[in-house]
């Protein structure tokens, strides 16, 4: 601990950071898409919320219009107060050379049941596997670890878990670490 | 042959009878023990000689990163998270560490950014050495598997000095590193690199310019660009394919707008270039380290002090740096508590492992260690 001596937490604000491009994609979101919900604008980062039946239209509208390419995360998060889990896909894009600082989070939820029956979840939301291909892999890990099952995928098996795992999907907020 | 018995048995589990109900395609189970594949298994059925359906199955050293991440403090979670790749665990941290400091509102001593470079460059020769000498010895080459493992020695000794251990390092926490260097680290880091690079361009006479490598590479294993693009892969097999994209040039992360370095793009595509990239990223690494030596402040604080147990907001981040696989990414939610909500980790291993069965269908069985060795492919850290 004896080189740190500087005390002192500076906070830094971003918001004179965010770049027009940065506006610009967001509005040309908001405006095509009037039920979207854009979570925030950070400097190359942009957090658009949608709901689950409109994701394969906004998600084919940031592919053709907005040039984001490939997925480079798929994250499932659970809320049980709210009894939904929340699947982030993180968008970026490779051809166009000035999106290639931005990450686009495309999220959406999905209704949570309280017991789930492993394999057996009605925790359906649709697959953007082909929007994206990328994605393939990444839903399928989304599905064993959250128990979303994705319509429209054509392999919803297992990828990293023990084919015979029977608890329930692990990164639920009710499976816990035993003595944690 | 349970499966000749009861052709229509679908109890079977996929790739657990050798041989399946059409006679001329059998499945071929490579791995988990296999040592040509690493910690993971992958169900090939062959027609003859070629491949003609790939199905990778990993999982064998999940660990549960994620969900381990959401018990314990911002803190404690340094030292486990780096354990998905041992040999790159400045790497991992990295965009955990831009991560925290995103959302606890860190800013970094000058000095700090500086031995990150150093540290993760460092990290990734030590990662690329122990790969090329896997690599080297899949396709027979024993020299390759012990110069490098040799070579490799060097680069740790400088990151014990540097950090007290060999591998593992946990030299990063949010805020700044560990640590500062021991007094004379900067002449020995400099002589120990140069001699390095020395050493690495004998590898292109053993092994890069070495026919028999390149008969059983070039060609093999193609992912053209709009795949490659496509298929979201990243890192080396993106780069060997034709598209210029490292996040240290696109997305520059702490100093490394301000150095001096290049990124290396092959078009072919082929295993041989995937194979060659990882070599010519090791020569930048060995020229980032010498320029961050020289632009270092010679003195100064390595990182500021937290107060015990900081709480993130309530918000997200996503950060991602270049790692030795490609880009490493981290998710990390934060509900106002002393501990991340959720924390997805998103590693360029796992990223390209998709790209597997798109290149091994409709290749020779022969040809599978060159192919998947050279997709930089780190089991451990796809499983997590």
């Amino acid at each position: 601990m004896s080189s740190a001596d500087s005390t002192e937490i500076v906070k830094t604000d971003d918001s004179a950071l965010i770049s027009d491009l940065d506006k610009s994609l967001s509005d040309s979101i908001s405006k095509k898409f009037s039920n979207v919900e854009i979570a925030y604008v950070k400097p190359n980062r942009i957090r658009v919320n949608v709901k689950k039946e409109e994701i394969i239209d906004v998600a084919s509208f940031i592919r053709d219009e907005l040039h984001f390419d490939h997925a480079e995360s798929v994250g499932g998060v659970d809320y049980p107060e709210d009894k939904q889990i929340e699947v982030v896909y993180h968008l970026g894009s490779y051809t166009d050379p000035s999106l290639s600082k931005h990450i686009l989070a495309l999220a959406t939820r999905a209704t949570r049941e309280d017991n789930p029956r492993p394999g057996n979840d009605s925790t359906i939301l649709p697959s953007l596997r082909d929007v994206f291909p990328s994605v393939s892999f990444h839903e399928r890990e989304c599905f064993e670890m959250l128990g979303v099952y994705f319509d429209g995928h054509p392999d919803n098996r297992r990828l990293l878990l023990p084919e015979d795992w029977a608890d329930i999907p692990p990164l639920r907020k009710d499976f816990r670490i035993k003595g944690r | 042959m349970t499966s000749q018995a009861n052709p229509k048995n679908k109890e079977i589990l996929p790739g657990l009878q050798l041989e399946t109900v059409d006679d001329k395609i059998m499945t071929l189970n490579v791995g988990p023990q296999h040592p040509g594949s690493g910690h993971m298994r992958i169900i090939l059925k062959i027609d003859g000689d070629y491949i003609v359906h790939c199905d990778p199955d990993p999982g064998y050293v999940h660990r549960g990163e994620e969900k381990m991440a959401e018990y314990r403090n911002y803190i404690t979670n340094i030292p486990h998270l780096e354990r998905p790749v041992i040999h790159d665990s400045c790497n991992i941290l990295y965009p955990y560490c831009l991560g925290v400091e995103e959302l606890l509102g860190l800013e970094v001593p000058e000095r700090a950014k500086y031995l990150r470079v150093i540290a993760s460059e460092l990290n990734r020769c030590v990662y690329t050495q122990y790969w090329l000498a896997i690599y080297g010895i899949f396709l027979g080459h024993s020299t390759m598997f012990m110069w490098p493992m040799g070579d490799r020695e060097l680069v740790i000794d400088l990151l014990e000095k540097m950090t007290g251990a060999r591998v593992t390092h946990s030299y990063f926490v949010p805020g700044g590193v560990r640590n500062d260097t021991p007094p004379n680290f900067e002449d020995v880091c400099l002589r120990q690199v140069n001699y390095f690079e020395k050493r690495l361009k004998e590898y292109a006479d053993i092994f890069y310019d070495n026919p028999i490598l390149i008969s059983r590479t070039k060609d093999t294993g193609i992912l053209s660009r709009e795949d490659a693009i496509k298929l979201g892969t990243t890192g080396s097999v993106l780069r060997a394919s034709g598209v210029d994209f490292d996040i240290r040039k696109k997305e520059p992360y702490d100093v490394y707008e301000e150095l001096d370095f290049q990124t290396n793009v092959l078009k072919e595509g082929d295993s041989y270039a995937r194979s060659k990239i990882p070599w010519l990223d090791m020569f930048e690494s060995c020229r980032i380290i010498r320029d961050a030596l020289q632009k270092m402040p010679k003195s100064g604080s390595v990182r500021i002090k937290l107060k015990p147990n900081p709480k993130g907001g309530d918000t997200e981040v996503y950060r991602r740096v270049e790692s030795g696989r490609g880009s490493l990414g981290m998710h990390i939610v934060s509900r106002g508590k002393p501990q991340p909500y959720r924390l997805k980790i998103s590693v360029g291993s796992f990223r390209n492992l998709i790209a597997m069965p798109h290149l091994l269908t409709g290749e020779m069985l022969g040809n599978m260690p060159a192919v998947y060795w050279s997709l930089n492919y780190w089991p451990v850290e796809a499983d997590r």
